[in-house]
């Protein structure tokens, strides 16, 4: 068995811990970390598929445009003690300067279809970004159970 | 990084993905079909998805680029067996996937695509 560079850093994820997103593998594993979460979080399985995949999407862009960053992803209590799943992924990358239009449909720096983090909005109960050109990125995505 | 095989049955090719899919792989899957498409003069691909839990951005483009590239050699693609849970997320995601065929199970893409490629399914006598 081949292990992927950036692995066995950690022994997979203990709930909370800061996740290392350097590789394509990683992102790979961002998705189950949050799968196992959500999961474990009693989301239905179309909110786990949901969030697991804006946490895809958003674990692509700090990897392809913030250079790299971190994933940290928790259960958490949302209004009326609902259960859930915070995601959190950060990046020193370019930072965006137009976070408004990074929102908009379509928009893209690369070569995607500018679906990432509108997408990955829609597909989130709670979704906030904070950027600053040239220091960094970091989004907090939210789900929670019914 | 992985690759996901390909298979031939008859005149279509089959990839049924097993794995987590890595955006590597995806690209590999893309180059590698394009050279199986023609150089076993397939008329059809099908795309098996049953075993994967979600399809982000990434992942719904890769459709939608098999599809469009195998029509310009003469293939047509059925994607089959996607999952409720993944339909919803995706349409919600704002990818719809119009250009690509759909079917519920590999036994309707067979039929899709063909009496030939279905009585090469349905094997012997």
């Amino acid at each position: 068995m081949t292990t992927p560079p950036g692995d066995g850093r950690s022994g997979g994820g203990t709930p909370g811990e800061e996740v290392p997103i350097a590789s394509n593998d990683d992102v790979v594993r961002v998705r189950q970390l949050v799968r196992t979460a959500a999961a474990a979080a009693g989301l239905s399985l179309v909110d786990q598929t949901k969030i697991v995949t804006a946490a895809s999407e958003l674990a692509r862009n700090t990897y392809a445009h913030g250079g790299g960053g971190t994933m940290r992803v928790e259960q958490a209590a949302g209004e009326r003690g609902r259960r859930g799943v915070r995601v959190v992924f950060t990046d020193a990358g370019p930072g965006i300067a137009d976070v408004e239009r990074a929102l908009g449909e379509g928009w893209t720096s690369g070569a995607g279809l500018g679906l990432g983090l509108s997408g990955a909005r829609r597909l989130s109960d709670e979704f906030d970004l904070r950027s600053e050109p040239g220091k960094g990125t970091t989004v907090t995505v939210a789900k929670w159970g019914r | 990084m992985e690759h996901v095989p390909i298979l031939k049955i008859g005149d279509v090719l089959l990839v049924s993905i097993q794995v987590d899919l890595q955006d590597q792989t995806v690209l590999a899957l893309q180059e590698d079909l394009a050279d199986r498409i023609v150089a076993a003069g397939a008329h059809g691909v099908i795309i098996d998805i049953t075993a994967v839990d979600i399809v982000d951005s990434f992942i719904g483009r890769m459709f939608a680029t098999i599809a469009a590239m195998s029509r310009l050699m003469d293939a047509e693609t059925v994607v089959v067996g996607m999952r409720p849970a993944v339909a919803i997320t995706l349409v919600e995601l704002g990818l719809s996937l119009g250009g690509v065929r759909t079917a519920l199970d590999l036994e309707e893409g067979m039929r899709l695509l063909g009496a030939g490629a279905a009585a090469a399914v349905a094997g012997a006598p």
